[in-house]
């Protein structure tokens, strides 16, 4: 896809070095929860792989509701990118907490209302690319994915809410009140380093997107 | 598009709708109960003791303060789950989850049995969103102090 642009050049210098920053002090500076043990580092990356896939699949919802006023294919290319990070985070939320589980649950897996709704979660953005890969007709494609990008999106706050409504075996959210200051900075540095990461998966996503939707153009002219 | 990947389509629309459909029939209604607390149990006991006894559930509540017993050879751990309101003797074998202690909160999975004793399969250990450093002060009081040092 030719050579990195100025802005993914820079974007993607920033996360490796704030990715750098954040492990170190997650690994090294700041000291363990004092009832988990080290076992609790696993916050620094399992907490921002969730906020970021939420912010995925708002950012999907956002694409598509413009999508379906303006039908620019602009907006759907940014829909299906954000759709396919959210995935990848989603899946890294997934493993990072069993791990977290099985350490301190005793268990990789149960099917707790927050386990089970991040589970629909999944199922809901690999059905959306399923659907896209299988729609041969750009605007077809557009028009349906747009539709399970708004619909989809019921599911985000209810995953979030989830410990709250109902019992779990997940801890509820954590706030500013129930984290010590040093554990709180280290988790939004990481989050700052995830964020990066996104961005810059999203910029060379959304490149890509448009190269392939060329590609597509020019096959179809040729045909 | 051709059958198959007609067929694929249709298949990955269904599971989404399907999804969905889980998530409001099941999902947004607020019965949905992972576990009963030792007094739901004891009610639902008293009431249906049938329909309940020797079937598979799930019990949530704090490992009662003082009910810890732990036959090492035996690998048999005795305890009893508490809320508020009740009390349920649980018996379990093998070793515990790490963090197990008594006063925390757990969700055991398993049975309850004609002996009176839940007879646990799967033995979960909860934790708290609290987090601090070891020895270091509550972050509600780091949060006092550091008001107080700001004045």
């Amino acid at each position: 896809m030719g050579p990195r642009t100025v802005v993914e050049k820079t974007l993607g210098i920033l996360a490796l070095l704030s990715m750098m920053a954040g492990s170190y002090v997650g690994l090294r500076v700041v000291p363990a929860d004092a009832a988990q043990g080290n076992v609790q580092r696993l916050m620094y990356v399992h907490g921002p792989a969730a906020w970021l896939a939420f912010l995925c699949f708002f950012i999907v919802f956002v694409m598509s509701v413009l999508y379906l006023i303006q039908r620019d294919e602009r907006w759907d290319r940014v829909a299906a990118s954000s759709a396919e990070i959210g995935v990848v985070f989603t899946v890294l939320t997934l493993l990072l907490g069993m791990m977290w589980g099985k350490a301190t649950w005793g268990v990789f897996w149960t099917w707790d209302p927050r386990l089970t709704t991040t589970a629909i979660l999944l199922a809901i953005y690999v059905g959306y690319g399923a659907l896209r890969s299988f729609a041969e007709d750009e605007e077809k494609r557009a028009r349906w994915s747009a539709i399970v990008g708004v619909i989809g999106f019921v599911n985000v706050p209810i995953v979030y809410m989830s410990v709250t409504w109902w019992r779990t075996l997940h801890q509820p959210p954590s706030s500013p009140r129930s984290v010590a200051p040093d554990i709180l900075w280290t988790l939004m540095l990481n989050l700052a380093a995830f964020t990066l990461v996104f961005a810059y998966l999203m910029v060379r996503r959304i490149r890509l997107a448009k190269l392939e939707g060329e590609l597509e153009r020019r096959m179809a002219y040729n045909a | 598009m051709n059958k198959s990947k007609k067929i694929w389509a249709g298949l990955g629309v269904l599971a989404i709708a399907g999804g969905i459909a889980m998530l409001i029939a099941g999902g947004l209604s607020s019965n949905v109960v992972y576990f009963l607390t030792p007094s739901e149990l004891r009610a639902e006991l008293a009431e249906r003791a049938d329909e309940i006894v020797d079937q598979p559930l799930r019990l949530g509540g704090q490992v009662k303060p003082g009910s810890l017993t732990w036959d090492a050879e035996a690998l048999d751990l005795r305890f009893v789950v508490a809320d508020s309101l009740g009390e349920v003797p649980v018996r379990s074998t093998g070793a515990p989850p790490a963090m197990f202690k008594e006063g925390i909160g757990v969700v055991v999975e398993g049975r309850y049995t004609h002996e009176g004793v839940f007879e646990s399969k799967n033995l979960m250990v909860k934790h708290s969103n609290e987090y601090e450093p070891p020895h270091g002060e509550k972050p509600e009081q780091m949060y006092e102090s550091l008001i107080k040092s700001d004045g």
